[in-house]
């Protein structure tokens, strides 16, 4: 595993290093990356329009996707942690619902994890009530509204406390006082519990709301990463600018 | 795979407790007793296992099928003793050395039935070959067993001596038991041939009348026959012996005499031996 | 009439006193209950085998996508038209004493009606089980594996998703298995005490005429086949959480 010291002092040191990692389906080629770095403790925005390849980069980052070439490097590995790799929970764009109660869907990760009963019962609660679904613990999970069932994917990731949080165009479907839910919940996460979170979303002004590092998807490949003061203040590349004044450029 | 644990645990147990079940009931010895539907359908049998399984401990497991199938049965060594009534089949299933010896038990006699409008105008003769030309000239309904019994043998037997080859529309062949088969002939207002016992056990429940009797070509015997053990080593010949001595024995042989005086006013089976006595009630 | 030895000739006895006895003290009669224990001994048994067997195999066939699984597939789906009297048929000539399997002395016991009930029952579990699992969606297993699922805790999650449909596959083979008659007359040859189950006691009731206890028989079997699925549907709305 590559170890990496980095040269500036205020960056937080990379969880992942990707490399010219590549995917395809067949012969069409969804992602071809040349270089991107996730950073510890920060919220990492993959901006880009829909069929970017941005879903695909998560699904390679959460590990459920193979990769056609190249690799997905674990950096500081934290020191306690014998295999180095991360705990990771992912949000899906369509998340599917357990046939069972709201409540059950939270407790599903935690179950795996083995913890305690009360842990379980107290995670559960807080989670439940932090989406704003204290109301539907004992609702029938599939019968919830698709925003009602976004909150509930965003609430049992969470409750697993993951080291990293993949979500997948988690606002896409929701009404503007869900969106800044959502987003409040995320970014208090972040600053509580030092986790990473990397978030997709085609929606300019959202990453400049929430995002610590903004990297730019287009047609597959990774045009820019800057944080997100330089990225959107002093973007370096062309394609970066169009893309922030809104031009057609995809 | 994740259920290779509990479904071995499963597949296990249940072996295990259809086992034990099975071992308890092998402790109990069995006899296999292939017979007609006849002897069942009468009722006789239901009179005479208990007792036998009473006198001996034997418990007895009676397979009612047609003779053709029970002699089957004893060609396959799937019984240890056979209880049946077609006399050349039996004894071609001695020749062939599957039984130990054919032993006469009892007898009674086939009868014709049919409706009471009696289309082919039977009543009243007494050759049975002259009765089924009749129908066939008529081609009146006849249901016929058709499942290779020993009252379809018999039948067989007599369209031959009728020198009718029965085909058409009006011969029906149920490949049924006797019982079911009498309820056929009953609902089509058909005639049918049929051992006396079972016609009187169901005759209450039947629109059927005897039409023809008394030939002595419709004499019915049952015979009893050990299957060979030297042909089918798993064959219990000593139960099956013990049997054949129970029917056998003039206990036995009285209370098949007796057997329906009571409920039909004459005796469904008859038997031979001197000492049983036939009017006893 | 019916003999000292008493313990189960009832039924049989009312051929010769069909007006004396009646109906209902029958019903509470030794032979009775012994015909209505070997039907659930049979059947449960039976299902249990089938499902212990047929559920992992649904699941695999159900989750699997490579090409030796549409052979499968299509084995189970031959299997679901097997003719019981064929399966009855090939059952007796293995287990009968010329047969190769002879030895074993199953023929006209109850267990060679339990495996003719198996082989019955299991292409109907191992069927509704595949299409069970296939009907959880095809992105669940992923997306749990974004929970912190191994995969096969994620296949385990697929399982208990689809088990409405395994309590339909389970209450299928029970129902099969209850009401078949063809291949347990055969293996089983109807044996008063022995193998007489409730179908092969109702064919014979019926060719004997005595169609009330036809009937009282028949509602019997329609009882336990009803009460069977009431148990699954019970079972499947009590059941929450799970792996």
């Amino acid at each position: 595993m590559a170890r990496e010291s980095t040269g500036n002092s205020h960056a937080s040191p990379p969880l992942w290093r990707v490399e010219r990692l590549a995917y395809a389906y067949g012969k069409t080629v969804a992602l071809d990356v040349e270089r991107l770095s996730v950073r510890r403790g920060r919220l990492l925005c993959l901006l880009g329009p829909t069929g970017a390849g941005k879903s695909t980069l998560l699904r390679l980052l959460a590990g459920t996707a193979v990769p056609s070439r190249g690799r997905i490097d674990v950096g500081s590995a934290r020191p306690e942690k014998a295999n180095g790799a991360p705990s990771v929970a992912m949000v899906y764009q369509q998340p599917l619902p357990l046939r069972r109660s709201v409540a059950e869907n939270v407790a599903y990760g935690l179950k795996l994890k083995r913890l305690p009963r009360r842990e379980i019962e107290t995670r559960v609660e807080h989670w439940l009530q932090q989406l704003r679904l204290a109301e539907l613990a004992s609702r029938r999970a599939d019968r919830l509204s698709g925003g009602q069932l976004t909150l509930l994917a965003i609430a049992r990731a969470l409750a697993i406390e993951p080291e990293v949080l993949l979500l997948d165009e988690p606002t896409a479907n929701l009404d503007p006082g869900r969106v800044e839910l959502v987003e409040q919940v995320v970014r208090a996460e972040v600053n509580r519990r030092d986790c990473t979170v990397v978030w997709t979303t085609h929606n300019l002004f959202q990453a400049r709301r929430i995002a610590d590092d903004v990297a730019l998807l287009l047609g597959g490949a990774c045009i820019e990463q800057a944080d997100g003061r330089t990225f959107f203040d002093s973007p370096a590349d062309e394609r970066t600018k169009a893309f922030l004044n809104g031009d057609l450029i995809y | 795979m994740m259920f290779r644990g509990w479904t071995g645990a499963i597949v296990a147990v249940v072996l295990l407790a259809s086992c034990r079940s099975d071992t308890s009931a092998h402790s109990t010895k069995t006899l296999t007793l292939a017979t007609t539907t006849s002897t069942r359908d009468s009722g006789l049998l239901d009179l005479l296992v208990p007792l036998f399984e009473e006198k001996t401990g034997i418990t007895v497991k009676v397979i009612a099928v047609g003779t053709g199938q029970a002699l089957e049965l004893g060609r396959r060594g799937d019984a240890d003793v056979l209880l049946t009534h077609a006399k050349a089949a039996e004894e071609q299933f001695i020749a062939e050395g599957h039984g130990q010896r054919r032993i006469e038990v009892m007898f009674n006699d086939f009868v014709l039935l049919g409706a009471k409008s009696d289309p082919a105008e039977v009543k009243g003769i007494t050759d049975i070959a002259s009765a089924m030309q009749a129908i066939a000239q008529r081609k009146s309904t006849f249901v016929s067993r058709g499942d290779r019994s020993g009252t379809h043998m018999k039948e067989r037997e007599l369209w031959q001596a009728a020198g009718v080859e029965p085909d058409g529309d009006w011969y029906l062949e149920t490949g049924s038991g006797m019982a079911a088969t009498l309820r056929v002939a009953g609902e089509k207002g058909a005639y049918v041939l049929s051992d006396r016992s079972t016609f009187l056990a169901h005759r209450k429940q039947l629109d059927l009348e005897i039409v023809c009797e008394g030939d002595p070509r419709l004499r019915n015997i049952y015979a009893v026959m050990a299957v060979h053990p030297s042909r089918h080593p798993q064959v219990d010949i000593e139960a099956a012996r013990q049997w054949i001595d129970f029917l056998l024995s003039d206990e036995t042989q009285r209370r098949i005499a007796r057997f329906g005086l009571k409920e039909y006013g004459q005796p469904l089976f008859f038997v031979e031996s001197a000492s049983a006595d036939q009017s006893g009630t | 009439m019916g003999g000292p030895a008493g313990k189960c000739y009832n039924i049989s006895s009312h051929v010769l006193t069909p007006h004396s006895s009646p109906l209902r003290t029958a019903v509470f009669s030794a032979e009775f209950l012994s015909i209505v224990l070997l039907s659930l001994k049979v059947s449960a048994t039976a299902v249990l085998l089938s499902s212990a067997l047929g559920i992992p195999m649904g699941t695999w066939l159900g989750l699997a996508r490579h090409p030796a699984a549409s052979l499968v597939r299509w084995c189970t789906q031959v299997g679901m038209a097997l003719p019981p009297v064929v399966v009855g048929l090939a059952l007796y000539l293995l287990f009968s004493r010329s047969g190769p399997l002879g030895d074993w002395g199953w023929l006209f016991t109850p267990r060679a009606m339990i495996v003719a009930q198996t082989i019955l029952a299991l292409p109907f579990v191992v069927g509704i089980t595949a299409g069970a699992i296939r009907s959880v969606p095809d992105q669940l297993p992923e997306q749990l594996r974004g929970l912190g699922a191994s995969a096969r805790q994620a296949r385990r999650t697929v399982v208990f998703e689809a088990r409405h449909g395994l309590g339909l596959a389970v209450a299928a083979a029970f129902g099969r298995s209850l009401s078949e008659v063809g291949a347990v007359l055969i293996v089983g040859g109807n044996i008063a005490g022995h193998t007489r189950v409730l179908t092969t006691a109702i064919v014979l009731e019926t060719s004997q005429g005595r169609f009330e206890w036809a009937l009282a028989l028949g509602g019997v079997l329609l009882g336990l086949a009803g009460l069977a699925n009431a148990c699954i549907v019970l079972f499947q709305r009590g059941q929450h959480g799970g792996p």
